[in-house]
């Protein structure tokens, strides 16, 4: 089990007041909340931090955790010291501040024996009382070529579970999944019976999957429509020419007409999303200049220059 | 378990419309809460006029399940209150909305 240092993730010194406690803990949260955060690993660091707050924020595990001694670092292999934690009582667990998704190992270690921590302390205890599982939600990041052709993604969540005697930890669930030709970002995959277990006999809830593309992609989407921005050279805008173009789907050849500007948009219909009524790529052009590295090429602007006496701002009236 | 097949889902079209009930189920909170993020303003059922007596017939439409869990969870986790909560919803959205223009 790993050693976590609850001062380093928050950032204040060992000995930082209650109230430097809360002050670090809401900007970081604030920062790093995933609804709100670009960062990466955002929802990762949002966990930490609940985590490292829990304890911060309670005099007496902080002081219980504090008895661990200061010699230890984030990552180190750790077992409790044996009676580490007498004297001490975690018994009015709070129920907030954290999302789906337990406390690390090393947290369930020192305070744990969480059992119904999750918002279900309410004793459901008649046994002919069937409670239907929670729904879950999860995001999928995939490729829009996916959408093009269908494909199968293997998705990993990080599952809350409770052992026999009754911690809270995660495990990773591996799921694989039929991502349906057509989807479109935003969409939401319903998983009937993948969510939480029931209880007492109920069915288990639904797992939802958010459908998300990888924003790395050349591609922008809005709805079923597709944009690409394609480069091209000045004397293609300008003399019109025959210009390969990647699309999902495969590349293929468009007709760039003469005296097409910057910013123009070219449409390849029917080559956005795939649908009874499919969604239009469009190709937005943009005119890459070759560099004026060589005197030749330093020439060829020169003479552009005397032959077109050009005054791209005459719009703007200077 | 053997996972080697694919597991097919049921891709919710943007359209579809889900009542009080389910709205509740899918974000894990009470009807209540749902019908003050109604009386706030922070959520509009689909109804043309609502139906304050049958709170039990409102229609949602399917976005509503993100809404509302970004505003639960706000609150939980930056304690802020409902009407921060709400206005940081609309700022996010706002933002999502400029960035897919960009």
């Amino acid at each position: 089990m790993e050693y976590k240092d609850y001062y380093k993730i928050m950032g204040v010194k060992r000995d930082a007041t209650q109230d430097e406690i809360k002050r670090a803990y809401r900007k970081l949260a604030r920062k790093f909340h995933p609804d709100v955060s670009k960062e990466a690993n955002a929802e990762t660091k949002f966990k930490e931090l609940g985590e490292a707050y829990e304890v911060l924020k309670d005099p007496e595990k902080r002081t219980a955790y504090d008895q661990l001694g200061s010699q230890w670092k984030s990552g180190q292999d750790f077992r409790p010291p044996p009676g580490w934690d007498a004297g001490f009582e975690f018994r009015d667990f709070a129920n907030e501040g954290m999302g789906a998704g337990g406390f690390s190992d090393f947290f369930e270690t020192l305070f744990g024996g969480a059992a119904g921590r999750r918002g279900t302390g309410r004793p459901h205890a008649r046994r002919d009382f069937r409670i239907r599982g929670e729904d879950h939600h999860a995001r999928v990041i995939i490729d829009l070529g996916d959408s093009y052709k269908g494909a199968s993604r293997s998705i990993t969540l990080q599952v809350p579970q409770m052992d026999e005697h009754g911690r809270v930890g995660t495990r990773a669930r591996t799921l694989n999944v039929r991502i349906p030709k057509g989807i479109r970002q935003g969409q939401q995959i319903r998983l009937a019976g993948q969510g939480g277990a029931g209880a007492g006999g109920g069915e288990a809830g639904d797992l939802y999957l958010e459908v998300e593309f990888d924003p790395r992609g050349h591609y922008r989407v809005e709805g079923a429509d597709v944009f690409l921005d394609l480069p091209v050279a000045p004397w293609e805008a300008a003399l019109g020419a025959t210009v390969k173009v990647p699309t999902p789907s495969g590349a293929v050849d468009l007709k760039v007409p003469p005296n097409s500007q910057a910013g123009k948009k070219l449409r390849l219909k029917g080559r956005g999303i795939p649908a009874p009524q499919p969604g239009d790529l469009y190709v937005v052009l943009q005119i890459a200049l070759p560099p004026a590295d060589t005197d030749g090429r330093r020439r060829a602007y020169e003479r552009m220059k005397e032959d077109f006496e050009f005054n791209p701002r005459a719009g703007l009236e200077v | 378990m053997n996972e080697q097949q694919p597991l097919r889902g049921q891709v919710i079209e943007e359209e579809t419309l889900i009542t009080l009930d389910e709205l509740c189920r899918n974000c894990t909170v009470r009807a209540e809460e749902v019908i003050t993020l109604v009386r706030e303003g922070i959520l509009d059922p689909a109804d043309d006029a609502l139906d304050w007596e049958r709170v039990g017939r409102w229609q949602f439409h399917i976005s509503s399940v993100r809404r509302v869990r970004t505003v639960v969870r706000l609150q939980r986790d930056l304690g802020v209150n409902l009407s921060g909560a709400a206005l940081a919803l609309e700022l996010l959205e706002r933002i999502e909305e400029l960035q897919r223009r960009l």
